[in-house]
């Protein structure tokens, strides 16, 4: 971003008047924003679509198939609909936290997303305190919710905000301390940084680099589920209890924005996840070269590219997940963060701290080991699936393009 | 330190909540997550069909047998049907017994799969709700070729059943069965033995074996509690003594005898059993009459009679008091789900808001069966 705003007061006549600053900002807000605009929103909304195809999938259903080519633009058919939906504030509730609420959870996602990296040169801002202020700016998004679930003036709502604060705020610590893993072994907050630290073939990503490191990504995971709200952990807005949680009383688009945060987010986890401990944007230096060879875009296309399909496979487990698993009561779930994974968390950040200092360079047999372990059990999973298709007589649909 | 204080707050739920299976309203008392307790309040599905019974003919009020308990009207038609013949004096011929039993079974499929689906929604998980239904709308269309409907079958008949086997159903059904076997297979890997669905049904909402005598508990319901007390066993009606099954009673396999994971796996095992009759009774049904021949006005004399059947939620009964002309004088009809309210409030003292969802989901009501 930096490089483009000095490239832009060089060619520039304008802005070369202003003081450097307010370029840097101008160049900030309007790329940024456009980034933000072109990328997430439409990548909430399309979330959205793959979430329901693939739910309909797990359901034996067909899904949304009317809107376009395989109802490819239902969210934005819906996306019209709740814009033109009106627009209820009900008389009993706090008017202005009510309409103030959606906002904050929609700004604490998008703000989120200034310090995710796309490609190697394409991040809105590379803060050296990246994946802090990930962490710091997230916490908004509870505020919101918990304003939303006061403001209602519900019931519902309130025992579903309160849920929500409860849960997110714990799970804010083991989530914190798998990160902590990370930092520890790339010495850096910035999610650039942590890219670089890792390299390209899976065994040199951060999840096989140790055993600690390995249950750290589970105990991310599962903490970021956690924090998105996804079953099983998706309490606060547990439909067959609260009715639709803190979001009860919304309507029209702000109701949609608190669901466009939680599609929206579902990226975010699994970018978080990526960065953190799947080697990020690392395509291997020979076929970079290669690429730098045809074209300077090709090998920034290519490190989206992988991004983006380490991401998405992410976001499947965890759409696959929400559709699998019933969901866990309130004390279950408390319990779960305080005496699991909590103490889990100290012990991997101990046992990594351990491991940098007995072995500095890291030992290559464990990361083979690893890796060659989850692709074993990859395997082993994908002979199940095939033997359970082949021996059981259920009719089942594979054509994904009905 | 000041000593910290809360205050109890009153929560309505219902009569429109997403999850109390139609319109039942739960007056709760919660500190919190916590329950002081959970009061039912019904009525609000009252039809008056026990009233209705008195302006129409005895086979006219056969229709709104199916309306007593909707997912289950097999059963209340025969509940009806088989006390007028009691009282009337009426003997049906073997094939119309084996036909009942036959859609009955098939009927207890349908309404078991519905609950037990229904148990994995109201606990978050989706999946096995539509997977339940898709196997539920199979039974359904083979009931739909057998009666001509889908929920409210209408089928039994004073003095048999409406209408024989058509052609070529036996194979359908039991090619079904066959099916429903793996189904129910990957049904039980998917929900019943999952590690978070245990944990949320297991040691919830007990209910004692005396509570459950207490609270005249019925069906699975009870039998979840451990007592082994089945009607078609007990005090066997139609042609159930000459098949062979199992009535499976709660052991407190994942916790405590009574839980809601007792209740919730005599359903899943009370479905392996209807298979296993309805094989037994493709067997041995014989030729003859589905329907044996009975004045268009039926007038039975005066007097009263009493008829118990195990409907899918349990004992259900029928009272008939005849004045002898062509109308009852007064039926009344005992179910399951109404004595199954009762429970609630003692049941779901400190439990939580989410247990109570898949307590009440796990008692299987089903609203107008409470109201009639």
């Amino acid at each position: 971003m930096q490089q483009l705003a000095d490239k832009l007061i060089q060619h520039c006549a304008l802005l070369q008047g202003l003081p450097h600053e307010l370029t840097y900002l101008l160049v900030e807000i309007v790329f940024g924003s456009l980034m933000l605009m072109l990328f997430v929103a439409p990548f909430a909304g399309i979330i959205s679509w793959v979430e329901r195809r693939v739910a309909a999938r797990m359901m034996d259903r067909i899904g949304p198939n009317r809107v376009g080519p395989q109802g490819f633009l239902q969210w934005l058919a819906d996306g019209v609909k709740s814009l033109l939906k009106e627009d209820i504030v009900p008389s009993s509730a706090d008017s202005f936290l009510f309409r103030l609420a959606p906002y904050l959870v929609f700004a604490g996602m998008f703000m989120a997303f200034v310090s995710i990296p796309f490609t190697s040169r394409v991040i809105i801002a590379d803060l050296n305190v990246g994946i802090f202020y990930i962490i710091a700016v997230t916490s908004l998004v509870v505020i919101g919710i918990l304003m939303s679930g006061w403001a209602s003036n519900n019931k519902f709502s309130l025992l579903g905000g309160m849920r929500s604060a409860a849960q997110i705020i714990s799970y804010e610590i083991p989530a914190g301390l798998a990160i902590l893993v990370v930092v520890l072994m790339s010495g850096s907050l910035s999610l650039q940084e942590i890219i670089k630290a890792q390299g390209a073939h899976p065994w040199n990503w951060f999840i096989f680099d140790n055993p600690f490191s390995f249950c750290s990504f589970f105990i991310l995971f599962i903490s970021s589920l956690a924090e998105g709200n996804r079953t099983p952990f998706d309490i606060p807005e547990a439909e067959s209890e609260l009715v639709s949680g803190y979001s009860t009383e919304y309507s029209g688009m702000r109701f949609v924005f608190f669901y466009f945060e939680e599609w929206a987010n579902l990226y975010l986890i699994a970018a978080v996840g990526v960065t953190l401990f799947f080697g990020g944007w690392q395509i291997p230096p020979s076929v970079r070269e290669w690429a730098v060879g045809v074209h300077f875009v090709l090998p920034h296309i290519l490190e989206f590219a992988t991004f983006f399909i380490k991401a998405m496979s992410l976001v499947f487990v965890i759409i696959w997940i929400r559709w699998t698993l019933p969901r866990l009561r309130v004390d279950q779930l408390m319990a779960m963060c305080w005496q699991y994974l909590i103490p889990l968390g100290f012990v991997m950040v101990l046992g990594t701290a351990t491991w940098i200092v007995l072995f500095p360079q890291g030992v290559p047999l464990v990361r083979y080991v690893l890796f060659s372990g989850t692709l074993g059990l990859f395997g082993y999973f994908f002979y199940r699936v095939v033997f359970h298709l082949r021996y059981t007589k259920a009719e089942l649909q594979f054509n994904p393009f009905v | 330190m000041p000593e910290f204080r809360t205050e109890e707050m009153l929560l309505n739920m219902g009569p429109q909540h997403p999850s109390t299976h139609g319109v039942i309203r739960f007056v709760v008392k919660t500190d919190g997550e916590v329950m002081s307790c959970a009061v039912p309040d019904v009525g609000y599905l009252h039809r008056s069909i026990e009233k209705i019974s008195e302006q129409a003919t005895y086979n006219g009020f056969m229709p709104w047998t199916d309306r007593v308990d909707y997912l289950a009207a097999m059963n209340c038609n025969v509940a009806y049907a088989m006390a007028v013949e009691k009282l009337a004096g009426i003997e049906i011929e073997k094939r119309g017994e084996y036909l009942r039993v036959i859609s009955m079974e098939l009927n207890r499929i349908v309404s078991h799969l519905l609950s037990v689906g229904s148990v994995g929604m109201d606990v978050g998980a989706y999946t096995p709700f539509i997977h339940a239904l898709r196997d539920r709308e199979k039974a359904n269309d083979l009931i739909e070729e057998l009666c001509g409907q889908r929920l409210t079958y209408n089928y039994a008949r004073i003095g048999g059943v409406s209408f024989d086997m058509p052609v070529g159903w036996q194979a359908k059904v039991l090619a079904y069965l066959e099916d429903l076997e793996l189904l129910m297979d990957e049904f039980n890997r998917l929900i019943t033995g999952n590690k978070i669905f245990i944990k949320r049904l297991a040691n919830v909402g007990v209910i004692t074996p005396e509570d459950a005598i207490a609270y005249n508990l019925v069906g699975p319901n009870l039998r979840g509690s451990g007592i082994k007390y089945d009607l078609r066993k007990d005090e066997p009606y139609s042609v159930y003594p000459e098949l062979d099954f199992e009535v499976p009673v709660g052991r407190g396999e994942m916790g405590t005898l009574g839980d809601c994971y007792d209740r919730f796996v005599v359903r899943i095992r009370e479905m392996d059993q209807s298979i296993s009759i309805l094989r037994q009774c493709f067997a041995k049904i014989p030729a003859g009459e589905h329907l044996v021949k009975v004045p268009k006005k039926i007038r039975p004399p005066v007097g009263d009679v009493y008829i118990r059947t195990e409907s899918t939620r349990g004992d259900m009964g029928v009272y008939l008091v005849s004045d002898g002309s062509d109308k009852p004088y007064r039926v009344k009809f005992r179910t399951g789900s109404f004595t199954a309210m009762s429970i609630v409030e003692k049941a779901s003292r400190g439990l939580m808001v989410a247990d109570l969802i898949a307590f009440i989901a796990n008692l299987d009501i089903v609203a107008p069966e409470i109201d009639r």
